[in-house]
């Protein structure tokens, strides 16, 4: 299911270029408008369709195995913090879906180096950040030496 | 792209750093996030091929977390994992680093759940929902832009879009790292980063086999096609031991959209048929017994790779299409909504195959099919560095240094780049990265005083033949009138595509239904070496393609390591992987052990062997 961006939608802003984790969506320079360099090379994992704030990026099942007149839309919002998928069946039929994606608000995960500074006993030791506290149990399990 | 490649002035950025991790995955963010709790005056720099906020092979997102004990509620320890993830592997994994990972990983999807991801909770019980004994259900389709926040407030640096090409070492003592070179994709600036250790959690390899899918369906492998075998590929030009590089995995998963199996096998308990509706795995006990020998075909859970193996010998006999009776389990809205979001949330182009081929999963079974081979060190398979095990558990030849350090001084790897170590998956990963992550830390403080010095005559030397692709295709193509076909060149696409007709054809891909055999071996490394000669005459049209070029080193030179490995073991270990018709059956006697490796790249030789395997887990 290989991108294309719709011409009349996109502005050539590049945030599908900057989110692409295979390197293939990149600004025509002719026409200034995303587009599918490589789209044997897409796995179709939706980064640039979810990025764009244009809603200008759609997919197309790949030409092998998926017969046309199909459409998987998503919306991703990080205020209401879901994801909402609308799914059309070549025959019509209509699904639609909402998740959420994550609890807490963006930006607020609190940085290791927040933490107070652990001491050498503890770097000696096999424990590692946050044990044994987050393992919630009383500490950490050692294999008898064989 | 070709308006931004009319080769600007290439520059030459040093970035200088204590640690340097290279690959922004779930091993590389774990690693950047212990490495700053525990470094917290180092510099700590990650280096990513893509963008951190969705690289790796989560960029997509999960529907699960296949590996958690959930020991605060005492349903399972360490051991136990042990003992599931060595009787899926036949027997042939490390015992101490698995478990390892398995005494730490609750630690990590605690902290993951505190960070924000959505973890669904058992009604009844109000623990976390559990998929399989292992696994559990989240909602994941924001888990790796989460874990991203997390590294990218650790890191004092992070660098994306670089295309990290090989390691560096030290000007006096080889045996020792200094760094790693690379290139920008955007600015085609080249980087050389000096450390004092590196940590490399880059991806496993999907591409070196030929894919089932044709043309635009080239991309939707099961792994990421971005997952380009950089992880062995640095190493093994690094001169790092390996081990385990025949053990290449295949995956049984809804035809074509390749969407997971595990929530409907486990989860929803649908079942798989063959065509006539006969549930076929029972009626290949004993003819697997023979294979591999009683203790390996009754082990419970039935291996990843024997179940494979029944599902082959169904098809061959013309029994196929396999089918998972999806319709049978789909009984209530809440159901049939997590069906779905167990693709929306991971592999969406499974839900476009259900759409576009008019499949109801309510209504209807879908196919099922075993993809073609890859090769990784993070799910159920174990190929990979050789590395030092934990030091309060390992034994003594499993340890020489620190804790996940590979047999180059200062080089720590984690994820698909360390061997031995199967079903880490996505927590796993993460909680292997902050394994090394420590351990490369107390490297750094304890013998990293002594900064060490790059090679500057190995810098120039790479630099010329990191852009050669580049200029290859600027003065061949001026040969030609337009067109791909060139007598001076090929792209790195042309030279893809010979490596996966390569390896599929000799080294045991869907073609032959996954059989090899020595003379085929023998003559795919013959080919082999004629695609390595020709990879000096790659061409690069442009930045994009270069990166491509690179991806294609690192994916030749780990299938070279497989096509070695696999004719170096002379036994059917994992049928329903891969098989050796003339060594159709498992050898306990011989082959209870690890195949090694040393690549040497100065002469291009190889250095085979063996490693034992030690049981300390019962």
């Amino acid at each position: 299911m290989p991108t294309f961006a719709y011409m009349t939608r996109c502005d050539g802003c590049g945030q599908c270029v900057d989110i692409c984790p295979s390197d293939i969506m990149h600004i025509d320079p002719t026409y200034r408008r995303a587009y599918n360099i490589e789209p044997n090379f897409c796995w179709e994992c939706y980064s640039c369709v979810k990025a764009c704030p244009q809603q200008a990026i759609d997919v197309r099942g790949y030409a092998d195995f998926a017969p046309l007149g199909h459409s998987v839309r998503v919306r991703r919002d990080e205020v209401s913090n879901t994801v909402s998928w609308k799914i059309r069946y070549r025959d019509g039929r209509l699904k639609e879906f909402t998740f959420p994606i994550r609890t807490t608000p963006w930006g607020s995960i609190k940085p290791p180096s927040a933490y107070p500074q652990p001491d050498q006993e503890a770097l000696d030791s096999p424990l590692l950040a946050h044990e044994p506290e987050a393992l919630m149990i009383e500490r950490l399990p050692v294999l008898p030496r064989a | 792209m070709k308006g931004v490649n009319a080769m600007p002035v290439r520059k030459t950025r040093y970035i200088d750093c204590d640690i340097l991790v290279i690959g922004g995955g779930f091993g590389g963010c774990g690693a950047t996030y212990e490495a700053r709790y525990w470094g917290r005056e180092l510099r700590i720099v990650l280096a990513e091929k893509a963008n951190i906020e969705r690289s790796g092979a989560v960029a997509h997102g999960l529907s699960a977390i296949n590996c958690y004990m959930g020991m605060r509620w005492g349903e399972n320890q360490p051991e136990d994992f042990v003992r599931y993830a060595r009787g899926d592997l036949m027997g042939l994994v490390r015992e101490d680093l698995i478990y390892d990972i398995a005494r730490h990983v609750d630690a990590t999807v605690h902290k993951f759940e505190e960070w924000g991801l959505p973890i669904m909770l058992n009604p009844e019980t109000g623990r976390y929902q559990r998929e399989g004994r292992w696994q559990i259900m989240i909602h994941g389709e924001s888990y790796k832009p989460i874990i991203a926040e997390a590294a990218r407030k650790s890191a004092s640096e992070v660098h994306n879009r670089i295309m990290v090409t090989h390691l560096l070492k030290d000007r006096t003592r080889p045996g020792r790292i200094a760094g790693a070179i690379g290139f920008g994709v955007r600015d085609g600036h080249c980087y050389v980063f000096r450390a004092k250790a590196v940590i490399v959690a880059a991806g496993g390899a999907s591409h070196i086999f030929r894919a089932r899918s044709l043309g635009e369906g080239m991309g939707r492998t099961w792994y990421a096609p971005w997952s380009s075998a950089s992880a062995y590929g640095l190493l093994l030009q690094a001169g790092a031991r390996m081990i385990q590089m025949e053990n290449r995995i295949v995956l049984a998963r809804f035809k074509d959209g390749y969407g997971p199996v595990g929530a409907w096998f486990l989860l929803l308990k649908a079942y798989a048929t063959n065509a006539y509706g006969e549930q076929y795995e029972s009626k290949y006990l004993e003819p697997l017994k023979a294979m591999v020998g009683e203790r390996y075909a009754l082990s419970q859970p039935m291996p990843t790779c024997l179940r494979n193996h029944a599902m082959l010998e169904e098809i061959k006999a013309g029994r196929g299409p396999i089918y998972m009776h999806t319709q049978e389990v789909l009984d209530s809205p809440k159901k049939e909504e997590l069906g779905w979001e167990d693709f929306l949330d991971m592999t969406v182009g499974q839900a476009v195959v259900w759409a576009s081929q008019n499949i109801d999963p309510k209504e209807k079974a879908s196919e099922l099919i075993t993809s073609e081979p890859y090769v990784m060190g993070s799910h159920a398979t174990c190929s990979g560095a050789w590395a030092s095990g934990p030091e309060d558990c390992a034994p003594a030849d499993y340890q020489w240094g620190y804790n996940r350090m590979t047999t180059v001084d200062g080089l720590f790897g984690a994820g698909d780049t360390i061997g031995g170590s199967a079903h880490k998956f996505s927590s796993g990963s993460f909680t292997e990265g902050r394994i090394a992550g420590k351990a490369a830390v107390r490297y750094v403080m304890e013998q990293g005083r002594e900064t060490p010095q790059i090679d500057e005559a190995e810098v120039e030397r790479l630099k010329g033949l990191i852009f050669k692709p580049r200029e290859t295709y600027d003065v061949w193509r001026n040969e030609i009138v337009a067109g791909s076909v060139a007598p001076g060149y090929i792209t790195p696409l042309q030279g893809l595509l010979r490596l996966e007709k390569l390896m599929d054809e000799y080294a045991g891909g869907i073609s032959t239904f996954y059989m090899t055999s020595a003379p085929m071996l023998e003559r795919g490394l013959e080919l082999m070496t004629m695609l390595k000669e020709d990879l000096d005459r790659l061409g690069a049209e442009d930045l994009h393609q270069l990166q491509r070029a690179w991806e294609l080193h690192h994916r030749v030179l780990t299938s070279e390591a497989v096509l070695r490995h696999t004719l170096y073991r002379q036994e059917t270990r994992w049928p329903g992987y891969y098989y050796r018709g003339d060594f159709p059956r498992l050898d306990d006697d011989t082959w209870h052990v690890f195949t090694a490796s040393r690549y040497d790249a100065r002469t291009g030789e190889w250095e085979m062997g063996t490693l034992p395997v030690h049981h300390l887990i019962s």
